[in-house]
């Protein structure tokens, strides 16, 4: 028997060898660590929390190890094609087409999007001055479909092949037809579990923001962020559920044996069409929430009000309805009708427009402020800088004949990860900064937070910029090499050097984690940014307390904490008589919810069907248990509320 | 508690947020729905070796669904109103009749497909199959999620009665159990109506 097994495993590839080994040690470590230091309870304490600023963490701290994964990916992707007709390790053919898959499916289902929404999750409630979001339960819930759906699909790797059609998975190649083996339906069942999770959360916020806004905080008062989140949040809903449907499609296609995909007997491009309907409004999804959080930096570090906030609401409006218009120019070379074409060419030059408007508010924001250049800063600019240039080439991809030259070359690549990276990691890395001391207490360390920007921009640039000149010369995408004396080896060899820079500031970011949970000992205030806090967020302690405010805080304006300080107040007045307090149960259904659903895709994925209805029976049971519950939650006397808040003042 | 009226249940700021909460996923099912539609027409003509819409559906078992369904919709109506009325019992016996009709619509459903897959109409003879299955199937599954939903929601209105909890939960069903009926109307008339053509 143990040499069935191992005869097994060594038949194995050796970078699947090596994933099992890695795999299997850093679950010992996590395991033997836990127990060492007693921390299980604590975990667990984590896992059934229903508080949003935890599950907000948990949000960030799962899409950062997504993060990390993929970011590995890309580092192996550009090995490959460091020299021409190179052979790095087991990277070429299939297996370079499941790394290039599931690093582009990974980064944008499992890195931006949650990463975007653990920063709503911590800071949407803390800004409109709500003690926690509408539907707790469901908002871990939320975390654990989105947990599942990614386990799923980075385990796919180790276990039966990773998706390999591409991240968006075009059909006919994605049926069974042309790519039998699990391999690609891992993608509609991990992501249909993970997209789930995000129309939960979608709706969620949605609510929270219509209905949980403190007295006085109008709609035109509410910070650019949580208006960004907003809009991102009603996008969600109606992207992700044409997703849910593309995804449904594939589903049957692979397991059922439907043939509309099908290039003989069916349309394979309805596929294309639902993927960018979703597709396309996915990218505000996750630029949106960033041009938020540049708009609250921006102003903060340049102690000046937002210039011109309602055409900038006005603007993410615009964009956010623009943006369900214009999918087709994904598909310019499909050989559409002409004037359908055109619409789209021009819908998509018209969301130039109000981005432009954005751009020139933080521009005029800045100016005559007293600029200070910290860590969230930085970024602030160096998205400026970057979302330009990539909004350029976007403007270059909108137009029509050029596009059939740019088509799925480099220039694509360069293009999409200037405005992703460029929008959303580093509005993130902006936003983590930013936030960090009000989630942790801490401030990070600004000397490597300063050593993380200049890396990690730097090397983007070099990574990526390149690219665009691979792109004219030709070099498509998703291929695993190009031959010699085609001039690329040179520009391939820069970017590749990039990309380990890009590494490096990541590294960065991590020791700069390390030593400020680890050694920093200072615990910030309420407002750790120098009292140019403008927002509601920064007029409570840091970390806040389970239930965010003791008293409901009283908002006359658009930024209350600001205009505070300029009556010469140290925060804003808080009304109301401390209450009673009630915050929401912790509770583990959640988490096991997400795994029956992990165990029915699993079923579904291998076409094991008692194990797929076994994991469906559990769901229905934890959904069925979760109905009967009484949901009276956890009442905070107001007398310890009370003490509380007055230790927390002084 | 006891005396609080429905309305006043239902305009509670949880149930409000419930209410709203779900306007929201039906928009999310609207989108859905609508995709399938689109999905549908778009394959309608592409039929392959299978049967055409015209030979394979029988219009005079579609009506029979299409009454219990709609009938559904009516009894769910005025199990919505004995609800505000705060009469468990009406409620409990019209919501009851809801489910039972929602049964008898699977069941025809089930029928209807077995016999389609009798005449060699399976969901991989053609790309119409394909879609006409899928679209049909995401309905019924609904139904059929909906009935078992309300009956869990009448077990609980059978032990604890018309309160706060339960209250906006039958309301919230009830606009579920509309939407679904909707939607058997679009289906109707776009697939069953427009296929006879």
């Amino acid at each position: 028997m143990m040499n069935v097994i191992l005869d097994y495993l060594l038949s194995l590839p050796s970078d699947i060898i090596f994933a099992d080994i890695s795999f299997t040690i850093m679950l010992i470590a996590t395991v033997y660590f836990l127990t060492k230091y007693a921390k299980w309870k604590w975990l667990w304490s984590w896992i059934t929390s229903t508080d949003h600023k935890k599950i907000g963490i948990m949000y960030l701290f799962v899409s950062f190890l997504f993060f990390i994964r993929a970011g590995i990916e890309a580092l192996l992707i550009r090995m490959q094609l460091a020299f021409p007709n190179n052979e790095f390790w087991v990277f070429q053919g299939e297996r370079f087409n499941q790394l290039t898959s599931t690093h582009g499916t990974v980064m944008i289902f499992l890195v931006a999007t949650p990463l975007l929404i653990g920063l709503m999750n911590v800071i949407v409630p803390l800004q409109i001055g709500a003690r926690d979001v509408a539907f707790p339960f469901m908002n871990s819930l939320s975390l654990w479909l989105f947990i599942s759906g990614g386990i799923l699909i980075n385990a796919s790797f180790v276990a039966g092949g990773s998706p390999n059609a591409g991240w968006t998975t075009y059909a006919p190649l994605a049926s069974k037809e042309f790519t039998p083996g699990p391999g690609n339906s891992y993608y509609p069942i991990g992501l249909q579990v993970a997209g789930l999770g995000t129309i939960m959360g979608g709706i969620n916020f949605i609510v929270t923001i219509i209905k949980m806004r403190a007295p006085g905080m109008r709609f035109m008062r509410m910070p650019l962020s949580t208006w960004s989140m907003f809009i991102t949040s009603i996008l969600i809903v109606y992207a992700f559920s044409a997703l849910a449907v593309a995804l449904l499609l594939l589903t049957f296609e692979r397991l059922f044996g439907t043939v509309i995909l099908s290039a003989s007997e069916g349309n394979p491009l309805i596929w294309q069409h639902l993927f960018w309907i979703f597709g396309h409004p996915e990218v505000y999804i996750i630029a949106l929430p960033a041009f938020g959080i540049f708009s609250d930096v921006i102003s903060v570090f340049s102690k000046r009000k937002l210039f011109g906030y309602p055409s900038m609401v006005f603007a993410i409006i615009l964009i956010g309805f623009l943006g369900f218009m214009v999918w087709v120019h994904h598909m310019f070379t499909v050989g559409l009708n002409t004037n359908i074409t055109i619409f789209f060419a021009l819908t998509t030059m018209l969301i130039a427009v109000p981005t432009g408007i954005k751009i020139f508010n933080w521009l005029f924001t800045m100016r005559g402020g007293r600029i200070r250049f910290d860590t969230p800063m930085l970024y602030a600019l160096g998205f400026i800088f970057t979302f330009v240039i990539g909004g350029v080439t976007g403007v270059m991809l909108g137009t029509v004949p050029a596009d059939y030259q740019y088509h799925d070359s480099y220039f694509v690549v360069a293009h999409l990860h200037y405005v992703i990276i460029g929008a959303t990691i580093f509005g993130v890395f902006s936003g983590v900064y930013y936030w960090w001391p009000k989630m942790f207490g801490k401030k990070l360390n600004e000397t490597l937070g300063k050593w993380n920007f200049w890396t990690f921009g730097i090397g983007f640039h070099i990574t990526f910029f390149p690219m665009h000149v691979m792109g004219l010369m030709g070099m498509p995408r998703r291929v695993f090499t190009y031959p010699e004396g085609d001039g690329l080896g040179f520009l391939n060899f820069i970017s590749t050097c990039g990309a380990f820079m890009m590494g490096i500031g990541v590294l960065f970011f991590m020791i700069n984690i390390y030593i400020t949970t680890r050694y920093t000992k200072k615990r910030v205030l309420n407002d750790p940014w120098f009292s140019r806090g403008r927002t509601l967020e920064w007029t409570i302690p840091s970390p806040p307390p389970a239930y965010n405010f003791a008293r409901l805080p009283e908002v006359k304006s658009r930024e209350p904490l600001w205009d505070a300080y300029e009556r010469g107040n140290k925060n804003i007045n808080f009304i109301g008589e401390y209450e009673d307090i009630h915050l929401p149960n912790s509770t583990s259904l959640p988490f096991f919810m997400g795994i029956g659903f992990l165990i029915a895709s699993f079923g579904f994925v291998f076409e094991i069907w008692p194990v797929a209805l076994s994991g469906m029976l559990i769901v229905f049971l934890m959904m069925s248990i979760r109905s009967f519950q009484q949901k009276n939650g956890i009442h905070l006397p107001k007398e310890k509320v009370r003490v509380q808040d007055m230790r927390g003042e002084d | 508690m006891e005396t609080m009226s429905t309305q006043m249940h239902l305009n509670h700021k949880q149930a409000q947020m419930n209410i709203l909460a779900f306007w929201f996923l039906i928009g999310a099912e609207v989108v859905v729905f609508g995709c399938l539609f689109g999905i549908y027409l778009a394959v309608k003509s592409l039929t392959g070796q299978g049967p055409t819409p015209n030979e394979l559906f029988k219009l005079n078992e579609i009506m029979l669904s299409t009454v219990v369904l709609l009938t559904s919709s009516f009894t769910c109506a005025i199990a919505v109103y004995f609800l505000n009325l705060s009469k468990k019992l009406l409620t409990l016996l019209f919501f009851l009749i809801t489910i039972l009709l929602g049964l008898a619509f699977i069941g025809l459903e089930i029928r209807e497909f077995t016999l389609y897959v009798e005449e060699g109409a399976k969901i991989s003879t053609s790309a119409f199959l394909g879609a006409f299955y899928l679209l049909l199937g995401t309905h019924g599954f609904h139904v059929l999620f909906g009935v078992i939903w309300i009956s869990l929601l009448l077990v609980q209105l059978w032990l604890k009665g018309i309160n706060q909890e339960t209250a906006p939960k039958l309301f919230i069903a009830s606009l579920y159990w509309h939407f679904i009926d909707v939607i058997w109307v679009i289906i109707f008339t776009i697939v069953y109506l427009i296929g006879k053509v």
